[in-house]
């Protein structure tokens, strides 16, 4: 598995040389990827490693990233790279960690998948509230454009691609990709109904892939060292590095690089060093605010697409946010679920008034209102909102209000009898 | 009121090169306006971007209107940002909120009488939960931002320091036994 020899790369140097440089960036090896490729390989043999590598996508659906390129139709049409740069994906900061700390490594990224799929440009969805990420990113942009990585006959090849980077501004469902390109193209950021995929109609109809900032990071390491060594890393089906974003209760709060299939209790204790003194851990969400919370006897599972589903999660973006025994699981799926509320795009009934009841419900509870028979409609109504949407927006909004319900009713009951969380020590 | 910009600047000229068709220029055609106007779009921004696109104001209005930064009323000199999500609620933040809102005399969406701050409070997660509680002041990013820190930044802004020196970057997690270079130690 190549597990104990594993070295970090996507998070490599940061925090002891300025990678944003690209001097530095090039004297460990940066753009040599892009090189290699121009030189002596064909887009299709770009995509093949790619496939081989067996790389799942980065962004929460874990789709294979080569089959995703491999799906744009032969039609002679422009076609379209989006890195979707839009992390909003409570408890998750890896990208925004990758834009701010190695926007050379993304920038590779973005033009060897151009180069892979024969991109006419390419766009980065950047999330409107990383100023200093656009900043940054620009900068290495730009320096890259002046080293001729950029833009026309790059590297004296006959490859040309633009860059653009496009600054969302707040929303959160602009990083469904379907919701990004409508918000690409200048219109309200409402998710399209698939099929048709982007893939045949993305960006102003034309054959687009829509690809995570993390995910495209894994692409010049594996040009560089090739599919082989990407899939030895971690499990079969699920291979490569992964950034873990770790948050809440424990002691070393922060991005993890490790291989998929870690288990989540190595990665909890190991790496963010446990629990807060004197605390038990409660609940974890394993795939950031959208994923259904794991309990203590869970966190054998180990941390890859499909072992997460397996246990009824999701591996989603890779953000961990711990509970623990002092918190209260209702008011925490009160700040979930007002978040999706807030941010559902209203095209959907059963999202848009849905998650908004769902969430006055709630805070019901928590301020000392509830009913006895709220329980009933909390449990009764999400299977009403979840799958009957556009957009997974509503599933993922009622996947902590479900999962809480199911692992900790006696603390919803609880609010009902006495009209407060009995727990002592809530938040307060 | 004029426009933040005119069509014939090369900056609008350059947004308007970037993309296959034009109408993808609203959202940076905006961005422009309002950082322009400092912070926030007039009537006769969206009406300028109408007018350049080809656009009613109505369809422009409808894009600005579902985005939430943008502003449609003036704003502070300073729009501070409380992250108000979980990691971050986990780690203070509404007692930061509380006491930003005594600090500063209003409350979250208002604007100080001097002009100088605007409190928001927002439900979307800042992608900083390492650091909670997070805190944008115009977009730079402010990291474990305790009542007392909540202070200095507010008085290091009055006494006329710009957001941009200090702002903080994401970083990884020190190993095991040291102290965050940029941690706890104030500004």
């Amino acid at each position: 598995m190549g597990q104990a020899a594993f070295e970090p790369v996507l998070t490599a140097g940061i925090g002891r040389l300025e990678l944003e440089n690209i001097e530095v960036y090039e004297s460990r090896g940066g753009y040599q990827a892009l090189r290699k490729a121009l030189r002596s390989m064909t887009p299709a043999e770009v995509q093949k490693e790619v496939t081989d590598s067996g790389l799942r996508g980065r962004g929460g659906a874990g789709f294979p990233t080569g089959r995703k390129w491999g799906f744009l139709p032969n039609d002679g049409r422009p076609r379209y790279l989006v890195c979707n740069a839009d992390e909003s994906e409570p408890g998750t900061f890896k990208d925004r960690l990758l834009i701010e700390r190695n926007p050379h490594l993304v920038v590779e990224g973005v033009l060897l998948a151009a180069y892979a799929i024969g991109a006419a440009r390419a766009f980065i969805y950047l999330r409107g509230e990383f100023r200093q990420g656009y900043e940054i990113l620009s900068r290495a942009l730009e320096q890259a454009r002046r080293r001729g990585y950029v833009g026309e006959r790059i590297l004296g090849s006959d490859f040309s691609v633009e860059v653009v980077i496009h600054r969302g501004a707040g929303a959160y469902i602009c990083g469904e990709e379907t919701g990004l390109l409508n918000s690409l193209e200048g219109r309200r950021g409402e998710p399209r109904l698939k099929p048709p995929f982007p893939a045949s109609v993305g960006l102003y109809g034309m054959p687009t892939v829509v690809n995570n900032v993390e995910t495209l990071a894994c692409v010049p390491f594996i040009v560089a060292r090739g599919a082989r060594w990407f899939a030895s890393i971690g499990p079969e089906k699920s291979p490569g590095p992964k950034i873990f974003s770790v948050s809440g209760r424990v002691r070393r709060p922060g991005n993890y690089e490790l291989p998929l299939g870690i288990p989540l209790r190595e990665l909890l204790w190991e790496h963010a060093g446990g629990p807060l003194p004197g605390r038990r851990f409660k609940a974890v969400q394993p795939g950031g605010g959208s994923s259904p919370l794991l309990v203590p006897e869970q966190l054998d599972v180990p941390m890859d697409f499909d072992s997460v589903a397996r246990v009824g999660s999701m591996l989603g973006s890779g953000g961990v946010i711990v509970l623990d025994d002092r918190d209260c699981v209702v008011e925490a799926a009160r700040i979930l679920t007002e978040f999706y509320a807030h941010e559902s795009c209203g095209q959907c009934t059963p999202c848009r008034e849905g998650l908004h009841w769902l969430a006055r419900i709630l805070a019901r509870l928590e301020s000392g209102g509830g009913r006895p028979e709220d329980l009933e409609v909390l449990r009764s109504t999400p299977p009403f909102i979840a799958g009957r949407t556009i957009c997974p927006l509503a599933d993922a909004g009622v996947g902590f209000l479900r999962s809480s319900l199911q692992h900790f009713p006696e603390e919803y009951q609880a609010h009902v009898q006495h009209g407060r969380c009995t727990r002592e020590a809530k938040t307060a | 009121m004029a426009a933040a910009w005119q069509k014939e600047e090369p900056e609008v000229q350059e947004i308007l090169q970037r993309y296959p068709q034009r109408r993808s220029a609203i959202m940076p055609l905006l961005h422009l306006a309002q950082e322009r106007r400092g912070g926030y779009l007039a009537p006769e921004d969206l009406e300028a971007v109408g007018e350049v696109l080809g656009l009613t104001v109505a369809e422009v209005e409808s894009v600005a209107s579902f985005y939430a930064l943008y502003h449609r009323k003036p704003v502070g000199r300073y729009v501070l940002t409380v992250c108000a999500n979980l990691s971050c609620h986990l780690s203070g933040a509404r007692e930061l909120v509380r006491h930003l809102q005594q600090r500063l005399g209003v409350e979250p969406g208002q604007t100080t009488r001097d002009g100088l701050f605007t409190l928001e409070v927002t439900p979307e997660c800042l992608a900083a939960c390492d650091q909670a509680p997070a805190v944008q002041v115009n977009g730079y990013y402010l990291h474990r931002v305790t009542p007392r820190r909540a202070d200095e930044l507010v008085e290091a802004l009055r006494q006329g320091r710009s957001p941009q020196e200090l702002a903080q970057r994401s970083q990884l997690p020190p190993p095991v036994g040291e102290v965050h270079a940029d941690g706890a130690g104030g500004l």
